[in-house]
């Protein structure tokens, strides 16, 4: 019953069904997310107007997604009057090549990055290490990945799949620390002198960017490690890449965001560092690319353009059940979780066909959403396009026919509904061919007598 | 005041007794319950599977069986919110009185009927599972993502019944995993979802669990029964009518 599984890659189901086999690593990471939760919940609380900040943020973005192109100009302006280069870039191969074009100018094949899930979106890594460029990615959970050689699993926190115990493993490999040691204290200590000489010989470095202001051509970084400030201030040349959505209209907007986005994310009332970025200082170059990579098609989606209003602030990954249970793996795409199941579709409708079912629609993204993203209404919508753009499985199409024809005509209903209690009742193996999937890990109940609909025949007839 | 009766379809099919104590409950207040024999199914295990497209059949068949009652009552809130966001007819007048009277069994008893006593005992502790469509998509209590005011229908109506302990939960509104056909595409998810909502009810010695919504409660019904649990499900329609086998 896997949905839209392409060749030779596994679901999210498939993906799924794997993490679940080790069912106390699915306890561990299920309470770790729920944790996060909680701490969300907490910090929220203390915010004596939350749900009046969320109305507002989500209506300044509703704002910038109505009014991108003139923001995007008055950005632009701005940005190229304070001294900064800016680059337009309309699919992730131009922005990755926009990226190698500066670092060949520079002459230098190694750079520093801070976090950007845009980069992951674009695999601008890969490219780079295909052209003999080594990036070392700077926040310290990417560094982890990037050392196990796997994608992050969560956007916010990219190796909370990883035990402190796998993290030792990884550094003793990697970085010579003695072999046993999982201590967190002794681990980030490697890791901070490892960095270290990094930022200290990188003459390029590439950020991120949270929030871009049209009104004055800045941009704000957030980290909670200070990386992404290390790498921009040692280096020459300072990279920020961001999606188009990624405006603002105004500075004083950013208090709403920046008060949402790491209470959202953490349960931190600030992130630690946010970084204001505005002109290259003295001799220092700066460089923004404006990644389209998909959005003004998908802004051109009536029902799917409000998911551009997305702080990635990773809110639904960690309240979504069913994310906390499956892993980020188990999504096969840059941005997992239920955020990352509305935005896939749109870069690769095929490929993550399987995504929008990865949910039951419980709603509980759409509720935590800093930006009030009805997600599991989109999650919807697009099970619906994926269906009508034939890419849902035959086997399903069919078994979708035949139970709508049963449900359009009563007296067949009524029929089937008897004979599936006599079977249910007499020849236990055979019911329910088709979704056994049920009886792997549960029972049906015991089937009765009659149906309400006939106990009602038989009792309450004077009423028809 | 004339009830139209919807019993969703795996109601009909596998809880007879939930029917009956859904119609008996109506009664007791006075309505005047009909059942249109001719019913099936709100169409939502195709629209959620994105077969929304095909549930035009369905979608008449519910104009035509419910259109002329003053209120349309269902033991169910998944299926209320489908109706009440995707009935759609060739004639939309129709069918737009019928997604503004439909109610779920909670909030029509607490809502309009305005019941605040109840002729009902169940000494036994219960632990109550919000069901997601009926909490987060009809709002019939507060969610814990949202910094609101807390209220919940279906527990001022449970504290309504003699003897009854409701059991607090550690997590009060996460979802038990059936979500539809999800159960079966996702069965690995789905149920370890089922279990950890069970072991959350087990933890906080519930004898008893009950909802506002069926399919979860079969869910976690089968889950319990493989598990051989002594804990049971009951549907809330079941105990606000007093808590005795409904057949008989």
């Amino acid at each position: 019953m896997a949905v839209g599984m392409s060749e030779n890659k596994k679901d999210h189901a498939a993906l799924a069904d794997e993490f679940n086999k080790d069912e106390p690593r699915v306890d561990w990471h299920d309470q770790t997310l729920w944790w996060i939760r909680q701490k969300r919940d907490k910090a929220a609380h203390q915010v004596p107007d939350w749900e009046l900040l969320r109305d507002t943020a989500s209506g300044i973005k509703d704002n910038v997604l109505s009014n991108l192109s003139g923001y995007l100009q008055q950005f632009e302006t701005a940005a190229i009057a304070n001294g900064v280069t800016v680059h337009w870039a309309a699919d992730a191969m131009e922005h990755n090549e926009i990226i190698l074009s500066i670092l060949r100018k520079q002459g230098v094949g190694q750079m520093v990055k801070s976090k950007s899930m845009l980069t992951e979106e674009c695999h601008l890594n890969e490219f780079l290490h295909k052209n003999g460029v080594e990036v070392v990615d700077t926040d310290l959970g990417e560094r982890v990945v990037q050392l196990a050689g796997e994608p992050p699993s969560h956007i916010v926190l990219p190796c909370i799949h990883k035990k402190k115990e796998e993290i030792g493993e990884i550094f003793h490999e990697h970085l010579g620390t003695p072999a046993g040691n999982a201590d967190p204290q002794f681990l980030t200590h490697a890791a901070r002198l490892h960095l270290r000489e990094k930022f200290l010989t990188r003459r390029v470095a590439l950020t991120g960017v949270n929030f871009a202001v049209a009104e004055t051509g800045e941009f704000v970084v957030c980290t909670n490690e200070g990386n992404a400030d290390m790498g921009a201030h040692l280096a020459d040349v300072h990279i920020a890449c961001m999606g188009i959505e990624k405006l603002i209209p105004q500075r004083r907007h950013l208090g709403v965001f920046l008060r949402l986005l790491t209470r959202s994310a953490t349960g931190q009332p600030i992130t630690t560092y946010s970084s204001h970025f505005r002109r290259p200082r003295p001799g220092q170059e700066m460089h923004i690319v404006l990644v389209d990579n998909g959005r003004s098609t998908h802004l051109g989606r009536k029902d799917f353009r409000s998911s551009l209003k997305c702080i990635r602030c990773a809110a639904c990954f960690n309240t979504c059940p069913v994310y906390r249970r499956s892993g980020g793996h188990s999504y096969h795409t840059a941005v997992a979780g239920p955020i990352g199941s509305i935005l896939s579709p749109n870069l690769d409708m095929k490929k993550y066909a399987d995504l929008p079912f990865a949910s039951t629609l419980c709603g509980s993204c759409s509720n935590v959403c800093p930006v009030k993203i009805d997600i599991h209404e989109q999650l919807y919508k697009w099970r619906q396009v994926i269906v009508q753009e034939g890419y849902a499985p035959v086997g399903k199409k069919v078994a979708m026919q035949a139970m709508n024809w049963v449900l359009s005509h009563p007296a067949v209903y009524h029929t089937a509904g008897r004979t599936g209690r006599w079977v249910m009742a007499h020849v236990p193996f055979t019911v329910n061919n088709g979704l056994n999937a049920w009886y792997k890990q549960r029972d049906m109940p015991p089937p009765p007598a009659t149906s309400f609909g006939e106990w009602y025949k038989k009792n309450r007839r004077g009423h028809e | 005041m004339r009830v139209g009766l919807f019993i969703p379809c795996y109601v009909d099919q596998f809880y007879p007794q939930v029917g009956i104590a859904t119609l008996r409950l109506l009664e007791k207040f006075g309505c005047e319950v009909v059942y249109p024999p001719g019913q099936t199914c709100c169409g939502q295990p195709m629209a959620n599977s994105g077969f929304g497209h095909l549930t035009q059949g369905c979608n008449d068949l519910f104009i035509k069986n419910f259109s002329s009652f003053d209120y349309i009552v269902a033991p169910s809130g998944s299926c209320v919110l489908h109706i009440k966001e995707h009935l759609h007819g060739e004639d939309d007048g129709a069918a737009a009185k019928i997604r503004g009277k439909i109610y779920e069994l909670v909030e029509f008893l607490t809502d309009v009927l305005k019941v605040r006593q109840l002729d009902a005992e169940f000494p036994h502790k219960v632990g109550l599972h919000q069901s997601c469509h009926g909490q987060r998509g009809l709002k019939l209590a507060q969610m814990s993502e949202l910094m609101e005011p807390p209220f919940s229908k279906p527990e001022s109506l449970l504290k309504l019944v003699k003897g009854i302990e409701l059991v607090e939960l550690d997590r009060k509104d996460e979802c038990c995993g059936f979500g539809g056909t999800f159960c079966v595409t996702e069965e690995a998810v789905s149920v370890k979802m089922g279990k950890d909502r069970v072991a959350d009810h087990l933890h906080h010695g519930a004898e008893y669990i009950t909802a506002a919504d069926m399919s979860c409660l079969m869910h976690l019904e089968g889950i319990l029964h493989r598990q051989k649990s002594k804990i049971q499900i009951k549907h809330i329609a079941e105990i606000l009518n007093g808590g005795g086998d409904e057949r008989k």
